[in-house]
């Protein structure tokens, strides 16, 4: 079953009100706003619990198993606790700056949500820079760690902070050469687009050889960097910064991080999912399905990296980031122009 | 336009759902700050100095450098999406152009720039 076709027929029911064309856009946008917010809040409560039970498993452990059918209930417990703990505010961190840096991580990972497309159809607005403008909204999250580390005034939290700067500006560059490949094979910036340029199976970027494959593997190892995660943790290394920039949050603001971190993880499967994996084109199945199945088998994968592999060091990181990863990219670039231009793809 | 009203929609929407859940739990939770909870984290002793402090300069290197090829990167994207209309003149030309950046790429490299210490 598709749902656009709901949501077309509540727009028209509204449209058919008499109100202004503004005030019916500004109306339906804003309940899009709060639709996506409620998906991301249930996608980031079962994703920290799936996180949770891979983990478990991955080590032979069992995982949360006491609320709830294998512990289904346990994030929305542990959110309920956290809702209630007292927010500590450090008497001499930078207040405003400490206040609004939660709050800058969560809307940077949220507006990325504006043009993501969940099905056919199934998208907010399709934007004819799509992909820049996701690229451009969620570069935001530097900012707010480093809002949260300067914030702080805590030496562990302003180390994680830079840190993580470091490591996202450095691996922004290969993943947005690794996106431009796919942009040059589509011909537009519009995810609806890119979609709709990859029907068949044959004609998914990633199985384009020979780019394809390498640009998708670049996305992921650096989109697995841009989320902070293992084996890219270092800005929240727990061993020796104990948690970087979020030492001091607690209670909500800290829930706020957590949030955003997971949907930012949520954000890169699904972008992943479009430009490479042929976005909700699927069989049989409705589209917002095969999109969801795509995009939770790239998070899987992501959590997977996270439970096998060990930390790097920091020179390590930035130095395959510099030396290896921004070389091949623009080399995988250039091939896939060349590609393109030689029309090595007749399809 | 219309469709980049969505964007605005969704700043204004994004942060007032998080400051309506910050009032939420103001309404229910504890506040009971003393001088030892406001006091900054350091492995439970009491801080030395300020954190505010000069950092390492070679984040600015790093920063200078992602500067110049995130501009290329911007550089790219309109060429990337008419390429289709443009031909083997905007390939070559467009290889010219990375060729000169990776130059000074390779010319950072040796001169030990990249060398995180």
């Amino acid at each position: 079953m598709e749902i656009a076709g709901i949501f077309k027929y509540l727009y028209e029911k509204l449209a058919s009100t008499g109100l202004s064309q503004a005030w019916v856009d500004i109306i339906s946008y804003s309940v899009a706003a709060l639709i996506v917010f409620g998906f991301l809040a249930v996608v980031a409560l079962f994703l920290v619990w799936w996180e949770r039970k891979i983990s478990a498993h991955i080590q032979q452990r069992f995982g949360p198993m006491r609320t709830g059918w294998h512990g289904w209930l346990q994030t929305i417990v542990d959110m309920l606790k956290l809702i209630q703990k007292e927010d500590i505010t450090p008497a001499t961190a930078d207040r405003p700056v400490f206040y609004w840096a939660p709050i800058v991580a969560f809307v940077a990972a949220f507006m990325a949500y504006v043009t993501i497309p969940f099905g056919a159809g199934l998208i907010v607005s399709d934007l004819n820079i799509g992909i820049l403008y996701i690229i451009a909204i969620t570069t935001f999250t530097i900012i707010s760690l480093l809002m949260a580390g300067w914030g702080s005034n805590n030496k562990y939290a302003l180390l994680g902070g830079m840190r993580s700067a470091a490591q996202v500006v450095s691996y922004e560059v290969p993943m947005v050469l690794a996106i431009l490949s796919v942009v040059l094979f589509a011909g537009s910036l519009s995810m609806v687009q890119i979609v709709e340029s990859q029907a068949k199976i044959y004609q998914w970027y990633i199985f384009r050889l020979p780019f394809g494959p390498i640009a998708f593997i670049i996305y992921l190892i650096a989109g697995t960097a841009e989320s902070n995660r293992t084996p890219f943790d270092l800005p929240e290394a727990e061993q020796e910064l104990v948690a970087g920039f979020n030492v001091e949050y607690s209670g909500m603001k800290f829930a706020m991080f957590f949030f955003a971190e997971f949907v930012n993880m949520f954000t890169i499967a699904a972008i992943g999912t479009t430009l490479f994996l042929g976005g909700w084109q699927g069989p049989w199945l409705p589209s917002w399905v095969w999109f969801m199945l795509k995009t939770l088998a790239l998070v899987f994968v992501l959590m997977w990296f996270r439970w096998t592999f060990p930390r790097l060091r920091v020179d390590q990181l930035m130095e395959f980031s510099w030396k290896f990863l921004l070389p091949v990219s623009f080399a995988n670039l250039i091939i896939a122009g060349w590609m393109k231009y030689s029309k090595w793809f007749n399809w | 336009m219309s469709e980049y009203l969505a964007i605005i929609i969704f700043l204004f929407v994004g942060i007032g759902l998080v400051l309506f859940t910050f009032f939420l739990s103001r309404l229910i939770r504890p506040a009971n700050p003393y001088p030892e909870k406001t006091q900054n984290y350091e492995c439970a002793e009491p801080p030395i100095g300020s954190s505010w402090i000069q950092f390492n300069n070679r984040f600015y290197i790093f920063a200078l450098i992602f500067v110049i090829f995130d501009v290329e990167a911007i550089f790219l994207f309109p060429w990337a999406v008419a390429f289709g209309q443009l031909g083997l003149y905007a390939l070559v030309e467009m290889m010219i152009f990375i060729f000169i950046l990776l130059f000074g790429l390779f010319y950072a490299w040796k001169k030990g720039v990249l060398k995180w210490v």
